[in-house]
């Protein structure tokens, strides 16, 4: 529904001056477009940026802003206004001095200064001015500013918030680290840092409850650690750790303390300070701090359970992708490997998968990785084959048991690692750099036995596969991620043994009355991966030698599923068989019924499949000898779909396919296009849905297009040598300039739907470029029906609909064409529309003025 | 307590509990698979099956399941927990003696008197010209063709009862309500619950005061039409006998009613007929209720739909009238008014329409395509026969199993060669192996008891582990006629103390929260109720004084019962004091139940255990008496 933007707002300020009484001077709102007689004025500068952001009415605003702001009895209703107005502060202070703007506007002062006084302001607005004065601090010479007045130390220092009673509600905590943030960016910064002890707020604030205030101290504890890194580096080549900045070595300190503390939560706090670190700086000091760190990493790993498995996973696969350490050997791949070896199968997954996705590593690591990705695999091969005749995935099986003990422990255990699984093997496929040789044929193996687990058709050569039988059987999600992997697979190469036994659990699938109709899509989905993927001529004669025997299958299989209760059931078939139609020349006899289905999914999906048919010839054959004319018959349904459906999704497949029949220069259509066209834009201009409508206006370009040939303003193609135009014949230009055509790009330039309006104003363009060389050769005088066609044009924008255009002369029509200023409302088109509201003295006003709502209300109380 | 196992059948079970003298039995379905033995009943004469070689008609078509396990006359009461599973009671209640009560809910009895009815039409309104038993002996049974050679125990198969015996048996049926507390003989109390599973389907609890055993029959956890299972009431039962789960573990009754749907309009939609072989109550309601959500979008709204059966209008009215005993989003449709069930709209416009049989009204409007729900789903009696003759040549046709009480495959056999096309879509909402495990989780009786079936998977899927029951201690199982002794022993009784004499009793407290008192009293027991009165006061005395002293000369009378003593002998201690009064030599030994301590000077030995202390001293009296004075300090009198 993109784009369903309504441009009440935009009819509102279009002023359509017409004609004015004989004269030039015709004042022109920057938002209006105009159209005179014979030329147009062009604006070009309404759009563009005014130079000062904080202009002086909005200047004039702020006083009485902060006012409401301070006010404890006037609370801001909206917290997105606030949001609204730090945005909109961040983009003044990027653009000019914030000590100016504090300087030009005193009431901002006023506002910080108010808040320290505790019990007179709400949190919302406490953490706003917190925030704001970081974002002013930014700057040095602002920051040192607001030193003076000890303000920034009373905000954020020991004495201020920390020890107010607002301090318990998250969003002060919050606004605290985010000002702290915005603040930290230059050197005295730092030292306010060091000496307010803030830092050891925010060391405290990695356990906060809130998990936003969390992840936002564990930032900026990067941030700050960057910060103080950041004039080292360039001094000195990558520093010793003790000779860091002291800032920094009590960051790092308060790290290493915390790896080395028994409780996971703090481990979990040290390894995401260390995974955000190594994934936003990388200087060379990053490559020290590993060194002095990865030995206590290390040794988490010598711990049972493993603390934080997935943090340190995380932190692994930061430190791999670090630019700093592609070439440097520093015990990396040690670790990872050893990480492998010791987390459990489930958290071990990821890091083997990011493990292939490196460029540089190792190939005994990868080896390693993707043999703990496949393992989950090879434990169900193994436990359903009697004899192991997979050396490929069943080599090599380290931690095996481990992995059998992750299948077996629970239900849940074993659907999540096996859909970790596969949908790690899945996403690794199409990469280029996979692990090679890339085991298809067991993976295919694999797969198939998974989903004949699932609907309970394996037969387990032990009592591990038993157990794994009964876990498995019936599980949805398992069979959706395995169905995902398998279609995935069948864009390889597969051993031809096997590919009769994927069409043959294909088929069980499409088949079984359990499957769900999610299953099913995606069986289906599958299935058309596999038809696609085998050998075939367009002859239809040379497919593989199982394609026949299972489509003879599917097609009882398909008809079923055509008339299942459940909709989503006979939209996913038909979808499936509109796909396969193109490919395949097969056709069930039930396809025309469902154009009547009661669901509008499946009567779109029918229409789809039914124009399908009939493109491919097919639909002669459905119907019946006693209905010789049945692709009239067709047209004839479609349109009377078009007109009479009550819902928009099966009117919308009608005009895709008709505008695709008219490209494709469909029989039906081609008997006589003009009348075609006339007939169905008719239809879809009373439509009220408008995505019809641009569907009426897409057919409606293809039509021009071919009789006008392809827009020619490419601007990456070479000039072609200069071609006299060709001159239009009038017989096209008459067909052009049809007034049902032209009427109904008219109308939709002003429909209320902006995506209506700006492709029928495209498409006027084009039409008024197309036929520009052809204008010049007549002058246009008043005519009548010029004249008919302003008012008629003039009374559609007014809103009022039942004018028709007449029958105008086409030189009227390019007349009116050509005076229309459309690149002009292209450009107003091509705005959101709420560009006026978003501009910041709207905003202000905005909250001003509900401010003054809610007090009058409060006066209607009395 | 023992359970006597009549019947082999999972879910038509026959079960005899005797609990504290009373004798319950529980179910008595009716096996009638054994009528897929026989040849069809047609309505019409068919040349066909009449003219098929050898063994023709023969009499007989019901499978009483029991054995001479145990005496009949002797049930007390017959449990029903649900109409399928009371359909051999004509045979029990009339031909063995029995003169208990039986108890059901009103829509079991009702329904079930509707299915026997139609068996009994079906079989009635067919009469055979001749009729054998002679075959029934064992020497001309071996000489029969298969399988009615192989068949076991042909000698209980019985002839249909006549509908003077099912009113006679229904007449002893005593309606019940879910909840109802139900003495019997003041020894034991039975409740039915809800479960879940068909309109006054129930559970039955029986229990003692201090024991509980749930029965349950046919449960479904599945949203149908009926009032949900009672789980709660089934907590904290000492056995829970688990029968009637789903025949057909491993369909879904969801998918199997989207393949109902399908196929019944993909025939249709190519002209064919549909044939649904069902009873005449039960899964039908819901199918017609999906039918009519789905016969609109499906493009069906003008083909009939006939259900034929002798009691066809009696069904869809009373499933109208059963309110209390449906599903809430039901019940709250009978205060707007409307009907509970949407059937009532289809027969309203014409789209379903019922007859009573084939003959009569039917033949006028039968118009094809359409969809015929007939009986019975054996396929050998009832007007099914005669639409399978009718059908069955023309592959457009489709015959749709949904009862997955018969093999379709066997039911389908003297129809062979068969041009129409067979689904078998059997829609059974009963418990299913998952639920159960979740179900027994929940519940936690200390012992599950259920059919050995269930104890392990399905022999078509001897892998699929899950199929089966699990639980911890593992159930016990029965095969039929096995004898159960269940593996709980009665400890307790409850007996009432009667108000003067509770006011009589001293207690003393000799733990926190525990006190005791002795008790002198009549143990007076009737009814298998057991009190406690005061024991008799001898004649009354004449003046007040004497009744003083009276009063005062009981004291020793009652004195004359020794103190209880209790508590424990610390030995450590108790060495000390023996030390303190001068024994010497004193050895501690440790055994299995406590200590002897011997007094090797006096060539004494005192064993204390747990609950006793012995002292063992040759002829000493007087080292006995000090002896035991001194184990008597160490413990407390009352």
């Amino acid at each position: 529904m993109d784009g369903q933007t309504r441009l009440g707002m935009l009819h509102r300020l279009l002023v359509l001056f017409w004609p004015p009484p004989q004269t030039e001077s015709v004042i022109l709102s920057p938002l209006s477009f105009s159209i005179y007689r014979g030329h147009k004025i062009q604006h070009s500068d309404w759009h563009k940026e005014p130079l000062r952001i904080m202009d002086p009415e909005c200047s004039r605003l702020l006083p009485a802003l902060c006012a409401v702001l301070a006010d404890p009895r006037q609370p801001v209703a909206d917290d997105t206004c606030l949001e609204k107005l730090l945005d909109w502060f961040k983009k003044v202070t990027e653009a000019e001095s914030s000590l100016l703007l504090l300087q030009e506007n005193p009431c901002l002062v006023e506002l910080l200064s108010h808040v320290l006084r505790p019990q007179d302001v709400s949190p919302r607005v406490l953490s706003f001015s917190l925030r704001l004065a970081g974002t002013f601090a930014a700057q040095e010479d602002c920051f040192q500013y607001l030193q003076q007045g000890d303000l920034l130390l009373g905000l954020f220092g020991e004495a201020g918030t920390l020890g107010w009673a607002a301090w318990n509600v998250p969003t002060v905590r919050s606004g605290w680290i985010q000002g702290l943030s915005s603040l930290a960016q230059h050197p005295s910064a730092l030292h306010f840092l060091a000496d307010s002890g803030a830092v050891d707020t925010v060391f405290s604030l990695q356990g906060d409850p809130s998990l936003f205030v969390a992840s936002a101290a564990s930032q900026l504890l990067v941030h700050i650690l960057a910060l103080s890194m950041h004039g080292e580096a360039v001094e000195h080549h990558s520093p010793q750790g003790s000779a860091w900045p002291t800032c920094a070595q009590k960051i790092v300190g308060h790290v290493e303390e915390s790896l080395r503390s028994t409780a996971a939560p703090q481990v979990t706090q040290a390894l995401n300070v260390l995974t955000t670190t190594f994934g936003r700086c990388h200087s060379p000091w990053t490559e020290v701090l590993w060194e002095q760190l990865s030995p206590l990493v290390a040794c988490l790993l010598e711990r049972d359970p493993i603390p934080a498995g997935h943090s340190l996973v995380d932190l692994l696969l930061s430190v791999a992708r670090s630019p700093v350490f592609s070439s440097a050997d520093c015990g990396l791949w040690e670790t990872v490997a050893q990480t492998l070896s010791r987390l459990s199968p489930t958290q071990a997954g990821p890091l083997a998968l990011g493990t292939l996705k490196l460029q540089h590593c190792p190939q005994a690591l990868r080896t390693q990785a993707f043999g703990i990705l496949l393992q989950p695999l090879a434990c169900v091969l193994k436990a359903t084959t009697q004899a192991p005749t997979s050396p490929g995935l069943l080599d090599g099986t380290l931690g095996g048991s481990m992995t059998v003990d992750a299948l077996l422990s629970s239900k849940s255990a074993c659907a999540g690692l096996l859909c970790q699984t596969l949908a790690q093997l899945e996403e690794l496929h199409p990469l280029p750099h996979r692990p090679s040789p890339w085991p298809q044929a067991s993976l295919l193996e694999a797969v198939v036995t998974i989903l004949q687990l699932c609907d309970g058709s394996a037969a387990p050569g032990s009592s591990v596969g038993g157990r794994l039988c009964g876990t498995l059987a019936g599980c949805v999600r398992v069979q959706r991620a395995a169905l995902d992997f398998l279609g995935t697979l069948s864009q390889g190469t597969s051993p031809q043994e096997l590919v009769p036994q994927v069409f043959a659990v294909l088929l069980e699938y499409l088949e079984s009355p359990d499957s769900s109709p999610t299953v099913l899509k995606k069986a289906f989905q599958a299935t058309l991966g596999w038809l696609l993927s085998s050998p075939k001529t367009p002859g239809c004669s040379d497919f593989g030698p199982h394609i026949p025997l299972f489509l003879g299958e599917l097609f009882p299989v398909l008809q079923k599923r055509l008339c299942s209760p459940c909709w989503e059931v006979r939209d996913s078939a038909l979808e499936f068989f509109t796909n396969l139609s193109r490919h395949w020349g097969e056709a069930p006899t039930l396809t025309q019924q469902l154009l009547r289905d009661p669901e509008s999914y499946v009567r779109a999906s029918a229409v789809t499949a039914m124009a399908q048919l009939s493109s491919q010839g097919l639909h002669a054959t459905l119907a019946s000898p006693e209905h010789p004319e049945a692709e009239q018959g067709l047209l004839r349904e479609f349109l009377n779909i078009l007109s009479a459906d009550s819902e928009g999704f099966p009117r919308r497949a009608v005009v895709q396919v008709f505008t695709q029949w008219l490209r494709d220069g469909h029989a039906e259509v081609a008997r006589d296009t003009e009348q075609f066209v006339a007939t169905v834009l008719q239809v879809v201009s009373q439509d009220l849905d408008w995505e019809v409508r641009v569907q009426g206006l897409e057919l409606a370009q293809v039509f021009l297009t071919q009789k006008l040939g392809q827009p020619g303003h490419c601007p990456y193609t070479v000039a072609l040598p200069e071609a006299p135009l060709p001159r239009l014949r009038p017989e096209v230009l008459r067909t052009l300039c049809q007034p049902w055509l032209l009427e109904f790009a008219f109308r939709a330039l002003f429909d209320c739907d902006r995506p209506v309006a700006q492709k029928a104003c495209n498409l006027l363009l084009f039409l008024r470029d197309k036929t520009a060389p052809y204008a010049g050769t007549q002058e246009t005088g008043d005519s009548p029906h010029l004249d008919s066609m302003e008012a008629a044009l003039q009374r559609w924008q007014a809103g009022e609909q039942g004018q028709p255009l007449g029958d105008p002369e086409p030189e009227a029509m390019l007349a009116v064409l050509r005076s229309l200023d459309l690149e002009g409302l292209q450009g107003r088109l091509a705005e959101s529309s709420d560009h006026v509201e978003k501009s910041p003295q709207s905003l202000l006003q905005d909250m001003l003025a509900t401010v003054d709502i809610l007090e009058e209300n409060e006066a209607d109380c009395y | 307590m023992k359970l006597y196992c009549l019947s082999g059948h999972p879910t038509l079970p026959c079960n005899v509990l005797k609990f504290k003298s009373t004798t319950i039995m529980l179910d008595c379905g009716l096996d009638m698979t054994s009528t897929l033995n026989f040849l069809p009943l047609p309505l019409v004469q068919s040349p066909r099956l009449s003219n098929l070689p050898g063994w023709s008609l023969k009499d007989g078509n019901a499978f009483l399941d029991k054995t001479e396990l145990i005496d009949l006359s002797t049930v007390d009461v017959i449990l029903i927990s649900n109409y399928h599973c009371m359909m051999a009671l004509p045979y029990i209640t009339e031909h063995t003696g029995f003169t208990g009560t039986v108890y059901a809910t009103e829509p079991t009895v009702q329904i079930g008197r509707l299915l026997m009815e139609e068996l009994v039409n079906f079989i009635e309104r067919v009469p055979k010209a001749q009729s054998a038993s002679l075959w029934k002996n064992k020497d001309i049974q071996r000489l029969l063709p298969s399988p009615l050679k192989d068949a076991v125990e042909v000698s209980t198969w019985r002839r249909c009862y006549t509908m003077q015996e099912v009113n006679s048996a229904l007449s002893k049926i005593q309606l019940v309500g879910y909840s109802q507390k139900i003495e019997l003989f003041g020894a034991v109390q039975v409740t039915p619950l809800s479960s879940g599973y068909a309109l006054g389907s129930s559970n039955w609890i029986i229990q003692s005061h201090y024991e509980k055993v749930s029965y349950v029959s046919g449960s479904s956890l599945l949203t149908t039409h009926p009032q949900p299972m009672d789980q709660a009431s089934l907590k904290n039962s000492d056995v829970l006998v688990l029968t009637g789960l789903t025949q057909i573990p491993t369909a879904n009754p969801d998918g199997m009613v989207g393949e109902f749907c399908s196929n019944l309009a993909l025939t249709v939609r190519n002209g064919g007929n549909v044939l649904v072989p069902c009873y005449p109550s039960g899964v039908i309601y819901d199918l017609l209720e999906c039918l009519y959500q789905y016969i609109d979008s499906a493009g069906l709204s003008n083909i009939p739909f006939y259900f034929i059966s002798p009691v066809a209008n009696s069904s869809l009215e009373f499933s109208q009238i059963f309110a209390e005993w449906l599903c809430h989003n039901k019940q709250s449709k009978v205060y707007l008014p409307e009907p509970p069930f949407p059937h009532a709209e289809l027969i309203q416009t014409n789209k379903l329409k019922h007859y009573p049989s084939i003959h009569g009204d039917f033949s006028n409007d039968f118009r094809q395509p359409c969809v015929v729900f007939t009986g019975h789903p054996s396929l050998r009696f009832g007007d099914v026969v005669h639409f399978m003759e009718l059908w069955g040549k023309s592959s457009l046709n489709t015959v749709i199993f949904t009862e997955p009480d018969f093999s379709y495959l066997e039911a389908l056999a003297p129809y062979q060669p068969l041009a129409m096309k067979c689904i078998y879509c059997p829609i059974d909402t009963r418990l299913n192996f998952i639920q159960v495990s979740k179900l027994l989780k929940e519940v936690q009786p200390l012992h599950v008891v259920c059919p050995e079936q269930y104890t392990q998977p399905p022999p078509a899927q001897s892998h699929r582990m899950d199929l089966m029951i699990d639980c911890q201690p593992p159930a016990m199982s029965y095969r039929r006629a096995d004898v159960l002794a269940l593996p709980f022993k009665r400890r307790y009784e409850k007996i009432e103390i009667m108000p003067e004499l509770a006011d009589s009793l001293v207690p003393m407290e000799i733990k926190p929260g525990i006190s005791l008192a002795t008790v002198s009293a009549v143990l007076h027991t009737k009814d298998n109720k057991h009190v406690l009165q005061p024991p008799p006061r001898p004649a009354q005395p004449t003046s007040g004084k004497k009744r003083k002293q009276r009063v005062s000369e009981d004291v020793p009378d009652c004195q004359v019962l020794k103190p209880l003593l209790s508590g424990s002998i610390p030995v450590e201690q108790f060495v000390q004091t023996l030390e303190k009064h001068g024994f010497s030599d004193i050895k501690v030994e440790d055994t299995a139940k406590g200590h002897i301590v011997l007094l090797q000077e006096a060539e004494t030995l005192i064993q204390i255990e747990e609950d006793s202390t012995h002292i063992i001293c040759d002829n000493d009296e007087m080292l006995r008496v000090r002896l035991r004075d001194l184990v008597l300090k160490f413990l407390q009198k009352f």
